[in-house]
C-alpha cells in the first residue's frame, strides 16, 4: 500500500471524470449515471446522499471497484480503476477499499475474529501476524472483550462494530459505508456515527451513502445527487443552512465539536 | 497467487460446511460411498482370490507342464483310434534324453488294484506308477524311508511308496517301512512314505489313500494299450515357451507327423494357465471399474446438484468474499476444494465399508476367499477417482461462483 500513497503524490484520493452508467434491463434503457464529476481529498468525510434512483447506490459501487462505467474515468489513488479486469479489481478492492453494509454481512459460523480476518484470505502476501491486526482492528472499534464471538451473539451495534473492525483492517484509502445505520435503532446510531468521527480523526477517509439527514449531518461535506448527476456539493454547515432541521443542527454542531 | 491462509481456511470452510449439514452431506455422498464401497470389495475378492489360485498355481510350480494325447479337432475318429494316439514310453524317455529345456520328467499311469495288508483287504485303490524325477516334478518328497531310485525302475523292483492315509486305511504300522502289502496279489515292499502335502489343483486329488510303484513294473500290470500322461518341469519358467516348442518338436518327429499335419497330442504348461487366469482377472478388475465409473458418475450427479444448491444458498456471502477482495479463481477454488473435499470423504467411508465387507468375504466358509484383502492401489485408485468426481462434477457449481457479480451476490435474498 505503500506504493499507491506515494504515486499519488499532491493528487487527490478520488478524481471522477464524467462518469456514465448505462444499465440495460430487459428493453429498457436506464441511465444510472449522466456525466458525474466528483472529487474527494485525502481523510475527508464525505456523505452521499440522494433519493432513490438519484444514483447513488450505482455511484457506490464505482467507488467500490464493484463495477465498471460506461464511460468517464475514475483515478483511485493515482490509479485509473475505470478499465481494470475483475481479477485486478478484486486486488484494488482488497487494498483500497473497505466496505460497511447495511445488513453487517458477517459470516455466521465465523467468530468476530475470523470474520475480521477474512480480507486478509485475499491479501496479496501480508497475511503474517493477521491475528495481531485482526485483533487491534477489533480493539479499535470496542470489541476487544467480543474476538470470540459469533454474529448471533452479537448485538446489532456489535456486529456494526466487527463489519468496520473488518473494513479498516487493511488501512484502506476509503472507508466506504452504504446505509451503514440503517438497521439499528437511534442510540446505537449515534454510537456507530461517532466510532466513524473518531475512524475519521485517525486520518482515514471515510464516505457515507445515505438518505438520512441526521447521518449526513456527522460528516463535514455532502454531495447530492439527482438524476445521476451531482446536485449540490457543499460542506455541511452551508448544506443544512438551506433547511429548518432542529435535530440535524445539533447532530451537526456536536460534529464540529467533536470532529475534525 | 492464492496465499497459505487462504487454502487453509478453504480447507477448514470445507469441513465446516459438511458438519454443518452432516445428513446432507451423506445424503449427498451417498453414491460415492456406494460406488467406492462395493467397488473396492470386488477388488478385495478378487485380489484374495487370485492370490489364492495363483499360489497353488505357484505350489505346482510355475514351470510345470503336461503331455496328453488329444485327437485333433474336427478330425474323423477313425482316423485318429485311441491306440494311435496314446503316450507311449518310448516317447517320454525321448523327451527325457533330448529335450535339454526339460529339467525333469516321468510318465504317470493309474492302476485300480486291490490292496491286502494282513487282514485288511481295500478294493480298488489308485496305484500310480513313476519315475524316480516324479518326486522332482511334483515336489513332494519322502517323509520317512527312502525316494524311488532308477535302479527301481530298470530292475522292476517290487517296491512302493505310499502315503499317511494309505497307512491310516491299511492299519499299517506308524512306520510301515520294511512292511509288505499286495497289491493286485503281488508282494510288494514299502520302501517310503510320501508328503500328504498335495499340490491340490482347484480341490482335484483330494486327499485320499495313495500308493505308487515303478512305471516299469505299473507297465507289467497294465492292459496292452494303457493311458498315461506325462508331467515334467522345464529348467526356468522363463524358457517354458521354447521348452514346449522342443517337446513338441520331439514328440512330432516321434510320431513322424509332417510339418501341416494336425497334433495328435497336447503340451500346456503352467505359466500359460497363469497368464490367462491374470488375464482373466484383469478383465474382471476392468469391468468392476467400470461399474465403479457409473456408479461415480450417478454420485457426481449428486455433487453437483448439492454444489448448485450450496452456490446458490451463499450468494451473498460470495458477493461479501468478493467485496473483500476475492478473485474469481479464489471463488472457484473453493468451491472446487468443497466439492473434492467431499466426494473424499465419501471415499473414505466407502473405503471404510469396502474394508468390511472384504473381512466379512474372508468370513464365508468354503468360499476360497480367506485372503482378501483390499490392495494398496485401489485405494489410493478410489480416492484418485473421488477427488476427479469432485474436481469434474464441482466444476460448473463452482465457475457458476465465481462468475457471480458481487453486487448482485450482495443484493441477493
Amino acid at each position: 500500500m505503500a506504493e499507491p500513497n506515494s504515486a499519488a503524490g499532491d493528487r487527490p484520493l478520488i478524481q471522477v471524470v464524467g462518469l456514465t452508467k448505462i444499465y440495460r434491463v430487459g428493453v429498457e434503457t436506464i441511465h444510472a449515471l449522466r456525466g458525474l464529476d466528483l472529487t474527494i481529498g485525502r481523510n475527508e468525510m464525505v456523505a452521499i446522499m440522494g433519493s432513490s434512483g438519484s444514483g447513488k447506490s450505482t455511484l457506490m459501487n464505482m467507488l467500490g471497484c464493484l463495477d465498471r462505467p460506461t464511460s468517464g474515468a475514475y483515478m483511485l489513488n493515482g490509479r485509473d480503476v475505470s478499465r481494470m479486469g475483475a481479477k485486478e479489481l478484486a486486488q484494488v478492492r482488497n487494498e483500497e477499499i473497505g466496505f460497511v453494509f447495511q445488513s453487517f454481512e458477517l459470516l455466521p459460523r465465523q467468530t468476530a475474529l475470523e470474520n475480521v480476518e477474512l480480507p486478509l484470505i485475499y491479501a496479496q502476501g501480508g497475511w503474517r501476524g493477521r491475528r495481531q491486526r485482526a485483533l487491534a482492528a477489533l480493539d479499535r472499534v470496542g470489541l476487544a472483550k467480543r474476538v470470540d464471538h459469533r454474529p448471533n451473539q452479537l448485538s446489532g451495534g456489535q456486529r456494526q462494530r466487527v463489519a468496520i473492525a473488518r473494513a479498516i483492517l487493511n488501512k484502506p484509502s476509503i472507508l466506504l459505508a452504504d446505509e451503514p445505520t440503517g438497521n439499528l435503532d437511534s442510540a446505537t446510531t449515534a454510537e456507530i456515527l461517532s466510532l466513524f468521527r473518531q475512524i475519521h480523526g485517525e486520518g482515514q477517509t471515510v464516505v457515507i451513502v445515505t438518505h438520512e439527514d441526521e447521518v449526513a449531518a456527522h460528516c463535514q461535506r455532502v454531495v447530492r445527487l439527482r438524476d445521476g448527476r451531482v446536485l449540490s456539493d457543499l460542506p455541511i454547515e452551508q448544506d443544512i443552512a438551506g433547511r429548518h432541521l432542529p435535530a440535524v443542527h445539533a447532530a451537526a454542531s456536536a460534529a464540529g465539536k467533536g470532529g475534525a | 497467487m492464492l496465499n497459505p491462509l487462504f487454502w487453509l481456511q478453504a480447507i477448514t470452510l470445507a469441513f465446516s460446511q459438511i458438519w454443518a449439514n452432516k445428513s446432507r452431506a451423506f445424503l449427498t455422498a451417498l453414491g460415492i460411498i456406494v460406488g467406492v464401497a462395493s467397488t473396492t470389495a470386488v477388488i478385495a475378492a478378487l485380489t484374495g482370490l487370485k492370490s489364492k489360485v495363483l499360489s497353488e498355481f505357484e505350489s505346482v510350480g510355475a514351470s510345470k507342464f503336461f503331455v496328453f494325447p488329444d485327437r485333433p479337432d474336427n478330425a474323423p475318429r477313425n482316423m485318429y483310434p485311441w491306440e494311435k494316439i496314446l503316450l507311449k514310453t518310448a516317447e517320454v524317455k525321448a523327451i527325457r534324453d533330448e529335450c535339454t529345456l526339460v529339467k525333469a520328467v516321468t510318465p504317470i499311469t493309474e492302476v485300480g488294484l486291490d490292496v491286502e495288508s494282513g487282514d485288511k483287504r481295500i478294493e480298488g485303490i489308485t496305484v500310480s506308477g513313476i519315475w524316480p524325477d516324479w518326486h522332482e516334478v511334483q515336489n513332494r518328497f519322502v517323509q520317512e524311508g527312502r525316494p524311488f531310485s532308477q535302479i527301481d525302475v530298470d530292475s522292476e523292483r517290487q517296491v512302493c511308496l505310499i502315503n499317511e492315509d494309505a497307512i491310516r486305511e491299511l492299519d499299517l504300522p506308524a512306520n510301515p517301512v520294511g512292511e509288505a502289502v499286495l497289491l493286485g496279489g503281488r508282494r510288494f515292499m514299502v520302501v517310503g512314505i510320501v508328503e500328504t502335502t498335495q499340490a491340490r489343483f482347484f480341490g482335484m486329488n483330494t486327499s485320499s489313500a495313495e500308493i505308487f510303484i515303478p512305471f516299469s513294473v505299473a507297465e507289467k500290470m497294465q492292459e496292452r494299450n494303457f493311458f498315461m500322461r506325462i508331467e515334467g518341469l522345464f529348467a526356468s519358467p522363463e524358457t517354458a515357451q521354447e521348452g514346449e516348442d522342443e517337446v513338441r518338436f520331439v514328440l512330432r518327429r516321434m510320431r513322424g507327423l509332417t510339418p501341416g499335419e494336425p497334433q495328435t497330442f497336447q503340451v500346456a504348461a503352467i505359466d500359460r494357465f497363469i497368464e490367462q487366469f491374470k488375464a482373466l482377472a484383469a478383465g474382471i478388475t476392468a469391468i468392476a471399474g467400470g461399474i465403479v465409473g457409473i456408479s461415480l458418475l450417478v454420485g457426481g450427479i449428486g455433487i453437483m446438484n448439492i454444489m448448485l444448491v450450496s452456490v446458490s444458498e451463499r450468494t451473498r456471502e460470495i458477493g461479501l468474499r468478493k467485496a473483500v477482495g476475492a478473485t474469481p479463481m479464489a471463488i472457484l477454488m473453493q468451491f472446487l476444494l468443497e466439492a473434492v473435499t467431499l466426494c473424499l470423504v465419501g471415499g473414505f467411508i466407502g473405503i471404510a465399508f469396502g474394508r468390511l465387507a472384504a473381512f466379512g468375504l474372508t468370513r464365508i466358509p468354503g468360499a476360497q476367499l480367506d485372503q482378501a484383502d483390499i490392495p494398496f492401489w485401489a485405494v489410493v485408485l478410489s480416492f484418485a477417482f473421488s477427488a476427479l468426481t469432485g474436481i469434474v462434477f464441482g466444476m460448473f457449481p463452482a465457475i457458476k461462483a465465481s462468475r457471480l457479480d458481487p453486487i448482485e451476490a450482495l443484493r441477493h435474498e
